[in-house]
């Protein structure tokens, strides 16, 4: 079967963001970028599954400015067979997303669209789930275990407090969590051959969606920092205030 | 302007966060409960005494019985016509089910909302709580998930809400069927979405006095974490590593103990509700973002901490 | 570590390194020989992740290089405007003349990390291959002959053993290898071993340079204006000073650069740098500003007495790996990037005919250069400050450039390694440093904080004792652990001085050389980790 993977370009997990001095948001020009984990993570298991046989073709798929042609190329250096980039000025928010993602499988068929769970930029966790209800597919969230069994996937999710299976009918959509798998290294020469595997690049336009963002954002601040609280002189005082005080035992 | 809020629920009891998301509800106006489920009367009567709810709408019927976001989407979606707001707590079914819906009604959802300015207007970490981005949202129905550590919940008695079934769409997808649930109940939590988390550091001395925290997280259904010098020190294995380089974490209870607070180890649990520092040496970074600290050397604290849990237990 | 299976893939030049010697000599390659196949890696996570430096650059080498930068839109931005040179006591400071090679008319200040990142765009366009994320780990060597180099695995564990997603080492085979590692390339470090590039030179001197890039409010900055000072902190044997510019916006690049031949055991570069910021000459700048970012980096000094043979069977050794950096000046991307467009240059001629094992019409092409007309002035200026302390040397150098020209009938010599100089711990006296405010002043794990270092945890430690037990009884007993203190990045600690024994933290590691110059007995070794690890740099560094 064919799969679909959307990989975003997003600031290095490494890297502290910093907010921009005016507010607007954070800075991100001349900041390492590289491939969302959690992305990387569903790259990962589009792999293995074609290693497994299950998967025939992996298309990884990325919405963005020019520079996501990179990460689209490590993304072909792990394993997948080619790519297509729908160039974007600003970053589309996640409902944009879902809709250009819906008409890419609509124009490619795949039977399994593997993404991650969340950016770690924005941290919305929505394009898979918006993605799901814009095709009317089954979804499985936030997985840590995927098997395929012919028409059907077994799909472990990580719940509140525990694991819970299920089973969806395909094609569907699979968001996948940390614990699913530890990515492979792009390798040196993995990254030189991807070179040469197809990258397509469209315009978000020319998909005929609707990319305007439906929020606006007025400002971007940092945390307020914690301020130190009080000393404590006992055991016994220290369990009556978290019992109490802060109620939180 | 009328709210309806999805009620998470487990075990025949609406979950906090849940109540925390009435709480940031009644903040946007009159507030409308939906429980949905197989089986939940008993549910939506103990709903109905929460504080803030003037309704709530009981779903009755198989198709909702693992929360499956499916139905639970088109279920929302046909109530959904009567409401500017739908909330749901910023748990894993409302995380799951609340953004489908968004897509279901052309709206873009914010999620984890940490504090609301205004009907239309939002606050919400971003970059891992590295940053807070105000939002004002456009669209003419609000889809938010709410997180549960920011707003107080709402008293789960005291209300004196209507009961009535929703009316059922005629026609639920169901392209998902649960298999098996298998919760870690008797296990300790696991580290990044445990409720407590008690952590130890260099100052544990040896990976051996880590047994030491084992009772305690026991007593209070905590997760061990460790900071990276304890990991280094090779204390305890990577995983249990909190901090920068390894799990960011932001639990309700943060106890650190014999950790000096490096801000690397900080970047990974400085989100906590409450932290609690207990270190020999008062002038410990450590101390200057707990909010309740002792100093005092942690062999003579650890056990009289115990002692003193299992009094109150 | 040569892996099993190790693939392999051949070009005609394969440049280690992608700072701005390394960037210069890819480009300036295929502007001569547009059909030669080059490759280029770098170790940090991308390109300029690890690049440092103040910077104030001269432009003469760019000129040469692309003559149409601007145009290109070269991320020289801020014109310099304003030289101060200041010698400071603990509450006061005098202004000094500026020395003529520190007049900066004409040249610019930048973060060399964003011109590194427009070069290698350049480099990219004009078909290099550019593969940032793997570091060169060993070297290939054929019949006598360097054939290439060979990067590192990935996904070996902590205990030496493949891991799970091992992905073993690549072989880039090349006609002919460009060193460009910086400073204390590790590379290099064992080439000059093994051809002997060191025989008849001065050892090499070094400088460890320490940066903070700070946000400053808008009504305080001013772009262009070039600070640089001389005397307190340090005591007067001790060679070093601070800079200071204003550039782009609102930032300030703060910076410190210790001679690593100082004395005193006690001494931490690291606290130097922070308390010299309260310094009035210093604060005014920096107050009510914003800490943006950190990082360390050691230099060459040694000037031409120190530059070793530059070619030898399949390869050169270029920039600051092979100590072009101008001390006076206290500039190296005019020289480093000149050094690689030459050394480009007798690559060229080398493919074209017959490929000669040594590329050794560089040697000439660098003796002929302005370049080595540059370091052959200012040779003397470094050591006279070895020898006559810091105002001694000043006023020394003042005569050997301005009376001399820099034409003076002698040449004055480095006598010592760095290391060698260490003096025991109760020979010397403590230095108390006051402590960390937390808002002007900092300590070290914050700092390494904001460079935004990481390496993957399991992997071996890329920082060995060469002899673990000589730590004990050289760098405890007699030196009190010296790497705890010159390391900017906390890397080296003792945490009980009771019962002494060191931790490496190498995941501190942001990869400035100093323990593997600085160690008194050269007993740690610096290999490079796994690709992708260090700092990661931000623009503005």
């Amino acid at each position: 079967m064919k799969l679909l993977v959307p990989v975003k370009r997003v600031i290095d997990y490494n890297v502290k963001p910093r907010v921009k001095a005016d507010n607007s948001g954070v800075e991100t020009a001349g900041v390492k970028m590289s491939m969302n984990p959690f992305d990387e993570i569903a790259v990962e298991e589009a792999v293995r599954l074609k290693e497994k046989g299950v998967a025939t073709e992996i298309v990884v798929v990325s919405v963005g400015a020019a520079q996501a042609a990179d990460t689209l190329r490590t993304a072909m250096a792990m394993g997948a067979d080619r790519a297509i980039l729908v160039q974007a000025e600003e970053a589309p928010e996640p409902l944009a997303v879902a809709k250009i993602l819906r008409a890419l499988v609509e124009r490619e068929q795949p039977r399994l669209v593997l993404m991650g769970k969340q950016a770690i930029d924005d941290d919305m966790n929505a394009t898979g789930q918006m993605l799901a209800g814009l095709l009317g597919w089954g979804q499985g969230t936030f997985a840590s275990k995927i098997e395929a069994g012919g028409d059907a996937l077994s799909v472990t999710r990580e719940v509140d407090g525990g694991l819970e299976t299920i089973s969806l009918v395909l094609p569907a959509i699979v968001t996948v969590d940390l614990r699913l798998n530890e990515p492979r290294y792009a390798s040196l020469p993995n990254i030189m051959k991807a070179r040469k595997k197809p990258l397509e690049t469209i315009a978000a336009a020319g998909l005929g969606v609707d990319v305007a963002p439906r929020l606006q954002t007025l400002r971007v601040v940092e945390p307020p920092e914690r301020k130190a609280g009080i000393r404590v002189g006992s055991v016994a005082e220290l369990v009556n205030k978290l019992r109490d005080e802060a109620r939180v035992i | 302007m009328t709210v309806l809020v999805l009620l998470d629920h487990a075990d025949g009891a609406v979950s906090q966060a849940s109540r925390s998301a009435v709480a940031a509800a009644g903040r946007l106006g009159e507030v409308h409960g939906l429980v949905a489920g197989d089986g939940v009367a008993a549910v939506a009567e103990a709903a109905a005494r929460i504080q803030g709810l003037s309704r709530v709408l009981v779903a009755d019927a198989e198709a909702f019985a693992h929360s499956l976001p499916e139905p639970l989407a088109a279920l929302l979606q046909s109530l959904s016509g009567a409401y500017d707001h739908v909330l749901a707590p910023a748990t894993a079914t409302g995380k799951n089910v609340l953004p489908r819906l968004a897509a279901l009604l052309d709206v873009q959802p914010v999620s984890e909302v940490v504090a609301i300015e205004g009907p239309d207007t939002f606050v919400r970490p971003i970059y891992a709580g590295s940053a807070l981005a105000t939002v004002r949202s456009g669209d003419a129905k609000k889809l938010l998930t709410i997180r549960a550590a920011a707003f107080d919940p709402a008293p789960a008695e005291g209300g004196t809400a209507t009961v009535e079934a929703a009316t059922l769409p005629a026609d639920l997808p169901a392209p998902a069927r649960f298999v098996s649930a298998e919760l870690s109940r008797s296990e300790r939590p696991d580290l990044s979405s445990a409720r407590v988390v008690v952590s130890g550091g260099r100052g544990m001395g040896s990976g051996e006095n880590f047994s030491l925290l084992a009772p305690i997280a026991d007593s209070l259904g905590a997760a061990i974490g460790a900071s990276r010098a304890a990991v280094d020190a090779g204390y305890v294995p990577n995983d249990y590593q909190v901090g920068q380089t390894g799990k960011i974490v932001a639990p309700e209870l943060y106890l650190a103990v014999g950790i000096s607070g490096a801000i690397q180890h900080l970047a990974g649990m400085k989100d906590s509700k409450i932290i609690v520092a207990v270190n020999k040496d008062a002038e410990a970074p450590i101390f200057a973002v707990a909010d309740y600290g002792l100093v005092g050397d942690l062999f003579t604290v650890l056990p009289e901490l115990q002692a003193e849990l299992n009094k109150t237990a | 570590m040569s892996g099993t299976a190790r693939e392999a893939m051949e070009f005609d030049v394969v440049v280690v390194g992608g700072g701005p010697s390394g960037l210069a000599a890819a480009i300036r390659l295929k502007q001569l020989a547009p059909e030669a196949s080059v490759c280029l890696l770098e170790k940090g996570g991308e390109i300029g992740a690890h690049i440092l430096s103040g910077a104030v650059i001269e432009t003469r080498a760019l000129d040469e290089l692309i003559p149409d930068w601007k145009e290109k839109g070269a991320p020289l931005r801020t014109p310099a405007t304003e030289d101060r040179m200041l010698f400071l006591w603990k509450k006061r400071s005098v202004s000094l003349p500026t020395p003529p090679q520190m007049h900066n008319t004409g040249n610019y200040i930048v973060s060399l990390g964003e011109v590194c990142r427009w070069l290698a765009a350049q480099a990219e366009e004009l078909g290099v291959e550019i593969y940032p994320g793997f570091a060169a780990a060993e070297l290939l060597e054929e019949d006598g002959r360097v054939v290439g180099v060979a990067t590192g695995d990935m996904g070996i564990g902590r205990n030496g053993e493949p891991g799970p997603n091992h992905a073993p080492g690549m072989e880039l085979r090349a006609s002919y290898t460009l060193f460009a590692e910086g400073c204390r390339g590790s590379l290099a470090k064992q080439l000059m071993q093994r051809f002997g590039l060191r025989e008849g030179v001065d050892p090499q001197t070094y400088g460890l340079g320490i940066k903070e890039l700070w946000e400053i409010p808008k009504e305080r900055h001013r772009p262009g204006l070039i600070q640089h000072t001389m005397g307190w902190p340090l005591d007067k044997h001790t060679y070093g000073g601070s800079w200071l510019y204003h550039f782009g916006d609102n930032l300030v690049s703060y910076g410190f650069v210790v001679g690593l031949d100082y004395r005193n055991t006690w001494l931490s570069p690291f606290d130097e740098m922070q308390r010299l910021k309260n310094h009035p000459a210093v604060r005014r700048h920096l107050e009510g500003g914003k800490r943006l970012s950190y990082g360390a980096r050691a230099l060459s000094e040694g000037g031409l007495q120190s530059v070793p043979r530059l070619s030898f069977p399949g390869g050169l050794l270029i920039g600051d790996t092979a100590g072009f950096l101008n001390v006076p000046k206290i500039k190296g991307t005019h020289t480093a990037m000149k050094s690689g467009m030459l050394a480009a240059e007798a690559v060229a001629e080398a493919l074209e005919k017959g490929r000669p094992a040594e590329p050794r019409s560089f040697t000439r092409r660098v003796r002929r250069s302005w370049l080595w007309d540059e370091l052959r002035r200012a040779r003397n200026v470094r050591p006279a400050f070895a020898r006559y302390g810091q105002l001694g040397g000043f006023i020394y150098s003042a005569v050997d450039t301005v009376l001399l020209r820099g034409r003076a009938p002698w040449t004055l010599h480095h006598p010592h390694t760095d290391h060698a100089v260490l003096e025991p711990a109760d020979a010397a006296a403590p230095i108390a440093y006051p402590k960390p405010d937390g808002k002007l002043t900092f300590d070290k794990l914050s700092s390494v904080f904001l460079s935004n270092t990481n390496h993957e945890e399991d992997q071996p430690v890329h920082l060995r004792l060469r002899d673990p037990g000589r730590w004990r009884t050289v760098n405890w007993d007699r030196f009190r652990s010296p790497e705890s203190r010159y390391c900017p990045a906390g890397v080296y600690e003792v945490p009980d001085p009771d019962a002494p024994e060191l931790r490496i933290n190498a995941q501190n590691c942001v990869h400035c050389k100093t323990c593997d110059i600085k160690d008194p007995t050269e007993n740690i070794d610096w290999s490079a980790p796994e690709g992708g690890g260090g700092p990661n740099y931000p623009v503005g560094m």
